[in-house]
């Protein structure tokens, strides 16, 4: 397979992977449009390449997207993409206390890092991989999600009722629409567009933005800028030693990030959370995370730009598609005339392989493409607040229309920042409510089949809880409901994670 | 401050054109192949005026699915028949329904043109109020089918539709049969193969074509009623697929028996095409009708649709419409039978 390695040396197809990821990083950058948005938007560019360079600056735009989305969520605390939520938690601290430069690079070295980790995952080993993806059945989607929502305890530091009622309301949310097990029209009191439900991005957009951006509003007479800028020499060079010292850290949250990745549907929203909250818990500080501090940025940007790699595990081998971005990159597949699946690594294996080097080649590039930027992007919040204010509102009303192309979604992000801005000051941390946005549709789905399941087989216990992985997701939720009381027994102290 | 008023500038500038991208999506970009050059058809000498501008071809689901690689497929081919910019748009959601509820309130000036599955458009309205009703949609043609199979694991103990059938006569309930959506193409499949053969199986609905697949590959459930390609894809390797609900065998499939050869009357499918308004006028209807016709007639389309798994359908608006008619009289019937059909 090494073979290969030769064909990626053709000097434009490095071109090809800087132009993909400068592109990627732009569209994921701005909230609301989305590393699939920005696939799907250049796949007609492929069709007049050949299927290794339409693959290769794919790839890099995949890539480049799900670093872009960091990128909004350090500088004004929302996330780009939702693979980003666990990004703003550290981010935009670090950005209000004026080192919005040390939070990019740090992103882009974590980025790099995962990504390149994912990379090799998916290079040598996609079988065994796979099989853990297959062996994901209803009742694991329905642990999956469990686990997810113990992260709420970690985001709900002031008061564990608040995030339990900003995780409720998530889940409320979440019914909204059509019920995806049994068809059932829920709570669209006769909108017919409300049929689709809230989407997450909306909600994501709504939920952090604009309550942000109405605070920034209120404080302009005593702070005209959210941080001041000061060009500061050698920032790079230190952030990237100080990250080197955390090995465990880095490689931990890459691995978290690839096996989500691999588990088709579970994308780098969850693996970027999850990553998080382990980082907190293992943290021999866990009061620092939320004040801003490199490795809560280094854990999430780390974990999602290896869920990138994970999620190209099921499509290069199975054509199922990890994550709603490789879907659009199964329908470039196939119109050039590669069929994802069992046969394509024996029919197109020169291309494959290619296509894999050249995302390792893409995530090394990334770091020197996110390094450079860091300098550009962090002078934007140098801007005062009336001229930036108009302008992120701006991107907030295109972000949410460009989704679906639906007006309801527009106002849907409107009334979810009102609703926001308030829950924000009752102390509700948005993360929570988002949280159980996304992980209510999963764990419904996980518990109805499940159920059906059950019901076939005559047995809840063999559905539910004696299969393997359901068995580990078990205890993993045990330990993290637990962690509190055992960390508290080892320090004395009950470790919080700083929730705002 | 003049610096960061240009900043400004230069920043509104960016975001206005994303958003003229955003809003048209992956549209006006330069397409290959065919050369775009303006030939009109010979059908337009009747509407002189149609098309005179770029038309709008939403696809109710989202990117890189079936509806969006044909769509692609034929955008070239389109632009080349109609003389006009394709623009492909995604309006996803409710499993196609919220775009098609959109298309009763668009203007029927052909314009706008939406993707259309059957059975879809027929059960939808028939279960629920979806803000539409199947009348309101006028084909403009069908052009891609996918046979709906029956398949199982590679390491299933049946063999056959007849071992299924008798361990599901003695065991009626625990045969797990995967399929996408509830009340959707699979699951009326599976009603109508339960109704024809006296057996009762557990139907677990899955959110799409993808989560159906790994389902089945992981052995998570016993069997699926599943799309052609989809079985294509795995046949022999991982599944097996014991029948097919077509008239004919499947040529892609060709050892794969009917299930009306095994004396099953279960004929099946997923089709695809594109629809308008009710209302909007039958010239206008005929030059789209003409362009996507000539298009699956296309040798070169018809193969790779082929090899895909996909059967090539060439099915104008007339015979569309009764083809729809037929299969809103069939599924009413069903539905009404196990409680579904809305009141």
């Amino acid at each position: 397979m090494f073979e290969f390695v030769g064909a990626l040396l053709e000097p434009h197809h490095f071109a090809l992977i800087i132009c993909g990821l400068i592109a990627g990083a732009v569209v994921g950058c701005l909230p609301g449009l989305t590393a699939t948005m920005a696939l799907a938007l250049l796949v007609p560019f492929t069709f007049a390449m050949d299927p290794t360079s339409g693959l290769i600056i794919l790839g890099a735009v995949y890539v480049g997207a799900i670093y872009g989305g960091c990128i909004s969520a350090i500088l004004i605390g929302t996330p780009g993409t939702p693979s980003a939520i666990a990004t703003t938690f550290d981010g935009y601290p670090l950005t209000k206390k004026g080192m919005a430069e040390h939070a990019l690079v740090t992103a882009a070295f974590g980025s790099s890092i995962g990504g390149l980790i994912g990379a090799f995952g998916l290079l040598l080993l996609s079988p065994i991989l796979v099989s853990i993806a297959l062996k994901f059945g209803p009742p694991e989607y329905f642990w999956l999600a469990v686990l997810g929502l113990t992260v709420i305890a970690t985001l709900s530091s002031k008061s564990l009722i608040k995030g339990l009622i900003g995780g409720t309301l998530g889940l409320l949310m979440g019914t909204v629409g059509i019920a995806p097990i049994g068809g059932d029209v829920r709570f669209t009191f006769g909108f017919t567009e409300l049929q689709a439900g809230f989407d997450l991005i909306v909600a994501l957009i709504g939920l952090f933005c604009l309550p942000e951006v109405i605070e920034m509003m209120e404080r302009r007479k005593v702070q005209l800028r959210i941080a001041e800028y000061k060009k500061k020499k050698g920032v790079a060079l230190a952030v990237v030693k100080q990250l080197l010292k955390k090995p465990i850290l880095l490689i931990r949250s890459a691995v978290i990030g690839l096996i989500v990745g691999i588990i088709p549907g579970a994308g780098g929203n969850i693996a970027g959370l999850l990553s998080y909250d382990i980082a907190v818990k293992s943290s021999k500080e866990p009061e620092k995370f939320g004040t801003g501090i490199i490795e809560g940025v280094a854990a999430s940007e780390t974990s999602n730009n290896a869920e990138v790699g994970g999620s190209l595990v099921p499509l290069l081998t199975l054509g199922i598609p990890g994550a709603p971005p490789a879907a659009v990159m199964l329908g470039a597949l196939m119109i050039h005339g590669l069929r994802p699946g069992p046969d394509l690594f024996s029919v197109s294996g020169d291309i494959v392989y290619t296509f894999m080097y050249s995302l390792i080649i893409a995530n090394i590039l990334l770091f020197f493409v996110g390094f450079y930027g860091a300098r550009i992007f962090a002078k934007l919040i140098s801007l005062p607040v009336y001229a930036l204010v108009p302008f992120i509102i701006f991107l907030c009303v295109i972000g949410s229309y460009s989704i679906r192309n639906n007006m309801l979604d527009v106002y849907a992000m409107v009334g979810f920042g009102i609703f926001g801005y308030f829950t924000k000051k009752l102390g509700i941390h948005p993360g929570t409510i988002v949280l159980g946005l996304i992980l209510g549709r999963i764990a419904e789905i996980g518990f109805v089949q499940s159920i059906l399941l059950s019901k076939a087989i005559g047995s809840y216990w063999a559905v539910f809880i004696a299969r393997p992985i359901s068995a580990i997701l078990i205890i993993l939720c045990a330990v993290m409901l637990l962690w509190p009381v055992f960390a508290g027994y080892f320090k004395k102290e009950i470790p919080t994670g700083e929730g705002d | 401050m003049r610096k960061e008023l240009l900043i400004l500038v230069v920043l509104v500038g960016i975001g206005l054109l994303i958003a003229g991208c955003a809003q048209q999506q992956p549209k006006a970009t330069p397409t290959p192949a065919p050369a775009a050059t303006p030939t009109p058809t010979p059908v337009t000498t009747s509407v002189a005026k149609y098309p005179s501008k770029s038309i709008t071809y939403i696809i109710p689901f989202n990117p890189g699915g079936q509806s969006d690689i044909e769509a692609r497929r034929q955008q070239p081919y389109l632009e080349k028949y109609l003389g006009v910019p394709i623009i492909i748009t995604y309006k996803p959601g409710a499993g196609g329904a919220v775009a098609w509820a959109e298309l009763t309130r668009t203007e029927p000036d052909g314009y706008t043109i939406y993707g259309i599955n059957i059975p879809h458009i027929i059960l939808q309205p028939l279960v629920k109020d979806v803000g539409y009703t199947t009348d309101q949609i006028k084909p403009v043609a069908l052009f891609q089918r996918t046979p709906i199979g029956l398949a199982v694991p590679i390491d299933s103990p049946f063999n056959s539709v007849e071992d299924i059938i008798e361990y599901a006569k003695e065991n009626p309930g625990k045969i797990t049969v995967g399929g996408s959506g509830t009340y959707t193409g699979h699951h009326i499949t599976l009603l109508q193969f339960e109704k024809l053969t006296g057996t009762k199986f557990t139907y677990v609905p899955f959110t799409g074509a993808a989560p159906q697949m790994q389902a089945i590959l992981g052995g998570q459930v016993d069997a699926v009623f599943a799309n052609s390609n989809d079985l294509v894809k795995y046949s022999g390797k991982q599944i097996k697929v014991l029948a097919i609900a077509t008239e004919e065998r499947f040529p892609t499939l060709p050892d794969v028996p009917t299930f009306k050869e095994l004396g099953i009357d279960l004929v099946e499918s997923i089709d695809r095409g594109v629809g308008v308004p009710k209302n909007t006028p039958d010239d206008i209807v005929k030059v789209l009708e003409s362009a996507f016709l000539k298009i699956t007639q296309n040798p070169d389309v018809r193969k790779t649709m082929e090899e895909e798994g996909f059967v090539p359908l060439s099915m104008g608006s007339k015979e569309a419409k009764a083809y729809i008619n037929e299969k809103v009289k069939v599924y009413k019937e069903i539905l009404k039978e196990v409680g579904a059909l809305k009141s």
